[in-house]
């Protein structure tokens, strides 16, 4: 049987198939679970309680919410184009699960572990641009448009300054494989050389999830909902929860490429005994914990103040640290000879 | 000096730090949110809620056909018809509150000579269907005889402020 | 096997994909199959092993050009009906330059010679412990990196341009100072006052009205502290 799976064609595709399963279903209960997780963080910090109805503690909220969007009806508008209109919140959530084929959980335990994995976690940020203009202009109205090239133009300006933290990352490890990226780790996480380089990093995933403060594309209370204003029911479930899924994927790779991924914080007895996966899940949680968090406490930016800041901070400060980096690391020969 | 103090400040995230520490405290902190059905917020003695119709101790409805509720109610949901009852006294025979036409203010109250009219402290009264809103003498006369112990109690506690 | 099955399944589906670029009737609907296109070229990269080049195209083309040419398609408004109109007119003379593109490019084609040491190069292995990123870096910011930063030089020249043709510093239009928006804190902005009841503000000593930003210059404003404080 094993024989079957790893030496035959038949049998390669079945076992990645299985990886990918168990890999997308918990992912899938995790996305759902942070909705319900989203709520009740910043109802705690807002001194209330969040959902805690629907099961003990409320925890069966997010099956309520599945139940009423998949319930409700779609409507199309009139208009419309409507292969894209449909096609563009299944793109969206496509593209977040697509990035989890490169994200290693253990040492080698990476659905594909391709040598150019932080290169095609990169593309899928880029490609995430597509549901949101997609998703405007089939909408057919103007606001939504408008809210989907505002949104667009946002992703495109942090992803080139994620693009310069990648690069100040990969100086140190010496390969583009995510499993090295993480190997890399094993004496020192990067947050802590690359201190700033992390905070530019999360702040630009803020961005790019349109997350708060940058959430102008889909402000509830500016712009309603911005380029999704049209989308009813699971359509609009598809763009919610991709959103999450993208959240999900973006504290990933922060964990990845900063905290040490599944490494334990020290490589001493008692943590080497937990699992590889538990400390990465932990720090996905960390972090989808302050994504929760600064979305309680911040004021949203206005749109020019957040094209400023993209394009006249970010992308100057990053480059300065980035050739900062190289030097440094000229300097004191520590240079990777991958 | 005043410059490197804002750069550094805005380079070490100060305010943004500021931010997340106060919010982060509030985390941690008691909630304030009560389990409604359960448990309910404190009311005040002069809530206005479910209007209602009092009597007299020895059982004699209150209400004497002023309308002078009905001339002051700036909604006009009050409607009343008036006629000598069979022992000559001055009595509504219809008195119709449209309880989706009020506006909970309480002037209706307060012009009653006679505190006839009351607001109660009721406002669990939804129903299923427009029309049971839509309260005549009977129902206001039930409410009245219902909740008559707190509607007494109510109107001693606020005298003094009248 | 399953290799020879992608690699005609990317292709074909490369193919339809460019016909219909130059065929659909609504232009986005051109740049989104055009978008197909360079993901099936993509992929027909992988197969040929090449996977940094593979990625880079995804990045800069698919995830930059072409969301540029949809912006640009999405906000134009071109009756196409008008464009497309004369169409049996033209075709004659079209057809006749089309014929004359053909032939110059089978001539052109039909005379390719391979030089003799790609061959070689060609029928060598690839070295299997180098990276195809590592070895297209050690060529590139070697031998060639005049070639580099001359395509960089390009490309800033193209984005000077771009600035050049349409930046227009009108004196009229009125600007938002965003760093000293941000900068703002709250001793220039807020000011407590303790008030006794039935007073203003005005009978308790008045107030120091918060000063605008001052445009250019960056000194604290004048304290407001100690006013109006019991």
């Amino acid at each position: 049987m094993l024989d079957f799976l790893f030496n035959t064609d038949i049998g390669l595709v079945i076992l990645t198939f299985a990886k990918a399963l168990a890999l997308l279903v918990p992912l899938l209960i995790g996305v759902a679970y942070l909705t319900y997780a989203e709520r009740k963080v910043m109802a705690a910090i807002q001194l209330r309680k969040g959902p805690n109805v629907v099961g003990p503690f409320g925890l069966l909220q997010p099956f309520a919410d599945a139940i009423k969007m998949i319930t409700k009806e779609t409507i199309i508008p009139s208009g419309s184009n409507r292969v894209l209109f449909v096609m563009a919140p299944m793109l969206t959530f496509i593209l977040a699960m697509l990035a989890w084929a490169v994200i290693p959980v253990n040492d080698g335990w990476a659905i594909a572990d391709i040598n150019v994995g932080i290169l095609y976690l990169f593309a899928i940020s880029s490609l995430g641009v597509y549901g949101v203009i997609i998703a405007g202009w089939a909408s057919n109205s103007k606001y939504a448009f408008l809210g989907a090239l505002r949104s667009a133009a946002q992703m495109v300006s942090y992803e080139v300054s994620m693009g310069f933290v990648l690069v100040t990352v990969l100086l140190c490890v010496g390969s583009l494989n995510l499993t090295d990226v993480v190997r890399a780790q094993s004496k020192i996480w990067f947050c802590i050389p690359l201190f700033p380089m992390f905070v530019i990093f999360f702040i630009s995933a803020l961005a790019e999830t349109n997350r708060s403060p940058f959430d102008i594309p889909e402000g509830e209370s500016e712009i309603v909902a911005g380029f999704f204003v049209e989308y009813s029911s699971m359509s609009f479930g598809l763009f919610f929860l991709g959103e999450y899924a993208n959240m999900i994927l973006m504290s990933a790779m922060t964990s990845i490429l900063f905290l040490g991924g599944w490494l334990p914080p020290f490589g001493i007895e008692p943590f080497t005994w937990i699992p590889g996966p538990f400390w990465l899940i932990l720090k996905i949680v960390l972090l989808l914990f302050v994504f929760i968090w600064v979305r309680a406490t911040m004021p949203r930016y206005r749109y020019d103040q957040l094209m400023r800041l993209g394009w006249k901070v970010f992308l100057p400060f990053s480059l300065i640290w980035l050739v900062l980096t190289a030097g440094v690391l000229m300097a004191f020969g520590l240079l990777p000879n991958a | 000096m005043a410059f490197l103090d804002r750069t550094a400040r805005s380079l070490l995230l100060g305010e943004l730090v500021a931010g997340l520490s106060l919010t982060l405290r509030y985390f941690f902190k008691p909630k304030v949110t009560i389990n409604y059905p359960y448990e309910k917020g404190p009311i005040s003695p002069r809530f206005k809620g479910e209007h209602a119709l009092r009597r007299y101790p020895n059982g004699e409805e209150r209400c004497i056909a002023c309308k002078l509720c009905e001339a002051i109610c700036p909604a006009q949901a009050i409607t009343i018809e008036a006629e000598p009852r069979d022992d000559g006294s001055r009595r509504t025979t219809r008195y119709d509150i449209d309880m989706t036409k009020c506006i909970y203010c309480g002037l209706c109250e307060e012009a009653c000579p006679v505190d006839a009219i009351v607001e109660g402290p009721n406002f669990e009264f939804a129903t299923e269907t427009r029309e049971e809103l839509l309260y005549n003498k009977d129902k206001l006369l039930a409410n009245g005889d219902r909740w008559e112990p707190e509607l007494a109690r109510r109107l001693e506690l606020d005298a003094p402020y009248r | 096997m399953i290799t020879q099955v992608l690699f005609y399944l990317f292709a074909a589906v490369l193919i339809v994909s460019a016909a219909m670029v130059v065929s659909a009737r609504n232009p986005v609907h051109s740049v989104l199959f055009l978008i197909l296109a360079f993901f099936n070229a993509a992929a027909l990269f992988l197969i040929a092993g090449a996977e940094f080049l593979a990625m880079t195209l995804v990045i800069v083309y698919v995830g930059a050009v072409a969301v540029l040419f949809l912006f640009v398609v999405m906000m134009l408004d071109v009756d196409f009906a008008e464009l497309r109109g004369g169409f049996q007119r033209y075709l004659p003379v079209g057809a006749a330059v089309g014929i004359v593109l053909l032939v110059e490019l089978t001539i052109v084609l039909g005379g390719w010679k391979l030089a003799p040491g790609s061959v070689k190069a060609h029928m060598s292995p690839t070295p299997a412990n180098i990276s195809n990123t590592e070895a297209l870096g050690r060529l590139l910011y070697t031998d060639y990196i005049f070639l580099f930063q001359a395509s960089g030089l390009v490309l800033l020249v193209a984005m000077i341009g771009a600035i050049v043709l349409t930046l227009r510093d009108r004196k009229t239009s009125r600007h938002q100072n965003i760093r000293v928006q941000t900068e703002r804190s709250v001793a220039e902005t807020l000011e407590m006052m303790t008030v006794e009841l039935g007073a203003s503000t005005n009978r308790s000593g008045g107030f120091l009205r918060p000063k605008p930003p001052e445009p250019e210059k960056v000194e604290e404003p004048a304290g407001g502290h100690g006013h109006g404080h019991h």
